[in-house]
């Protein structure tokens, strides 16, 4: 019996690990953002490396997490639910990772007077992804706080949309070349998405919470 | 000829076997929590343990109510019951072993003109209601306790998952005890009074003759288990009742209760040495447990999905089941007697 408490600890520990790899890839992400906007691009290439790495180790330790669940029939009521947030969860990673890599390839423009907005777009957007984690660790040790966190992804989600409906305000009121201003707003968008996936993870949660308290 | 002559009781206890396991297994084995060998390990283990050493009690009752002496007769009674068992079944109406087993010995009581003790019929026919509803009783409460436990502690749903499969192993080995005390009295009750076992003696552990054939009873009952009850344990867990690993705790454990202090002498001495009512010695069924414990799990949850008709065909099987065993056995009897020349009774 020992043995098989060893098997469940031993997925435990590497189910906070991955949820650890989401929060350190949004503290990357927000961090790589800053040095981008602020010109420091070692800086910023060094974190997109950094996050490159965690999503390639969040890929593995999902995979070994659904594959031992399956193989030793392991909660066999919530591992279909478990699967889904863990794949939602790997999106909405893979998303910082995809963000980062998109300005280190496309390079945009971003006027300086939106900076401030965009660092508030990333921060708004990261928020909700950490709560997100945190409803995901609620989700297996203590169910009823999961309401709670999922709300305040919602907020953070919702707060995240009202920068990036700014930020594409001021864009297009300025006097510069669509191009640009399309260009801009796109990654206004990229950034956003974080917000969108990681509030994909909390619909996926609420309902297997509620499933589990039935 | 004594083999010939068990083949019923044996009969009757594969069947048992086969389809009273799931009772105790079969959402555990349905939903994959538990492997169906070890299930069927632990099952047959522990329902030998518990006919052997616990199921004198249910058994005697069944011996008051008519003692079957000679071995023809408990040949026939035996058949009797597994003939109207596996014809219900065929027809899709409730049946259960216990009842069909107490019909049938009072068939043999009208053939051989022995009076049939009111006392133990009133005390078995009154547990046949009481059972379902003790089981929903101990369901409905142990689902209020688990419910507070599990929100109380904060256990990662991994954790939780282990420890369910654990507890669905002990309440198993539990449930399987209860199954083999309480219900071998179906199997092998009606042959005690005519046993040709002799007590026999295995180092320090003498085992009387009554549970020489509890325990060949109990070896059918495992026969049964691992060659049949694979098949209705995936039927129970997955179609019949879909319940949550927990839930099937709660219902395994429940329904384990109600069979063991129907089983249990030990328990019966406590209470009546401590001056309280205690629980008559009956073999019940386990099928009806089950049911009472799913309504009592339901109606701890608000009620809500209580298929109460259930309890109508329950009720209509506690009337028909008897009755239908009691004529098989006496037109049985009747035909061994004089077709077959064969000594039903003393």
């Amino acid at each position: 019996m020992a043995v098989f408490f060893k098997r469940t600890k031993e997925i435990e520990g590497e189910i906070d690990e991955y949820l650890d790899c989401v929060i350190q890839a949004g503290l990357l992400f927000k961090q790589g953002i800053k040095h981008y906007l602020e010109g420091q691009q070692e800086d910023f290439e060094r974190h997109m490396k950094q996050l490159d790495n965690l999503e390639s180790q969040g890929d593995k330790l999902q995979h070994d997490i659904i594959n031992k669940l399956y193989l030793h029939t392991l909660i066999p009521e919530a591992r279909g639910d478990v699967l889904g947030i863990l794949e939602c969860m790997d999106t909405a990673l893979n998303g910082t990772a995809e963000t980062l890599h998109e300005f280190y390839v496309e390079i945009p423009e971003i006027l300086p007077d939106l900076h401030k907005l965009y660092l508030d777009l990333a921060d708004a957007s990261v928020s909700a992804l950490e709560h997100t984690v945190t409803a995901t660790r609620a989700y297996f040790r203590d169910i009823k706080s999961v309401r709670d966190h999922v709300a305040k992804v919602a907020y953070y989600e919702s707060e995240a949309d009202k920068i990036a409906d700014h930020i594409k305000k001021i864009l297009f009121r300025k006097e510069i070349e669509l191009s640009r201003k399309i260009h801009q707003r796109y990654f206004a968008l990229h950034i956003e998405k974080i917000s969108d996936f990681a509030e994909q993870v909390t619909d996926r949660l609420a309902v297997a919470a509620i499933k589990r308290s039935e | 000829m004594i083999w010939f002559f068990l083949i019923s009781g044996l009969f009757l206890g594969w069947s048992l076997g086969a389809n009273d396991a799931a009772n105790i297994f079969g959402t555990a084995v349905g939903s994959r929590m538990i492997r169906f060998k070890t299930a069927a390990l632990i099952g047959s283990v522990f329902v030998i343990l518990g006919a052997v050493i616990s199921g004198a009690g249910a058994a005697h009752t069944l011996g008051k109510l008519g003692a079957v002496n000679a071995l023809g007769g408990s040949f026939t009674v035996a058949l009797a019951a597994a003939l109207t068992v596996f014809w219900m079944t065929k027809l899709k109406l409730p049946v259960s072993t216990s009842q069909a087993i107490v019909g049938a010995i009072i068939g043999w009581n009208f053939f051989s003109h022995s009076p049939t003790d009111m006392n133990s019929l009133t005390k078995i026919v009154s547990t046949w209601v009481f059972c379902p509803a003790l089981a929903a009783l101990f369901a409905f409460i142990l689902t209020h306790i688990t419910k507070a436990h599990l929100k109380s502690t904060k256990i990662h749903l991994l954790e939780q998952d282990a420890y369910n499969r654990l507890a669905l192993v002990l309440v198993g080995a539990f449930g399987a005890y209860s199954l083999g005390a309480n219900n071998i009295a179906n199997v092998m009750g009606v042959f005690v009074a005519a046993t040709p076992f002799k007590d026999l003696q295995i180092f320090s552990i003498t085992l009387s003759g009554t549970q020489i054939l509890f325990f060949m009873g109990a070896i059918a009952i495992a026969v049964g288990i691992y060659t049949y009850s694979h098949k209705v344990m995936s039927t129970v867990g997955k179609d019949l009742f879909k319940l949550t690993p927990v839930t099937a705790f709660i219902v395994v454990l429940a329904e384990s209760l109600v069979l063991y202090v129907f089983a249990s002498k030990g328990l019966q001495n406590f209470l009546l040495s401590h001056n309280l009512p205690a629980f008559p010695l009956v073999p019940v069924s386990s099928s009806q447990a089950v049911i009472g414990a799913v309504i009592g799990v339901s109606l701890a949850k608000g009620g809500k999905g209580v298929n109460y008709g259930i309890l109508g065909r329950i009720s209509s099987g506690w009337v028909s089941t008897p009755i239908i065993a009691a004529v098989v056995s006496f037109v049985l009897l009747f035909f061994m007697q004089n077709v077959f020349l064969l000594q039903v009774y003393k």
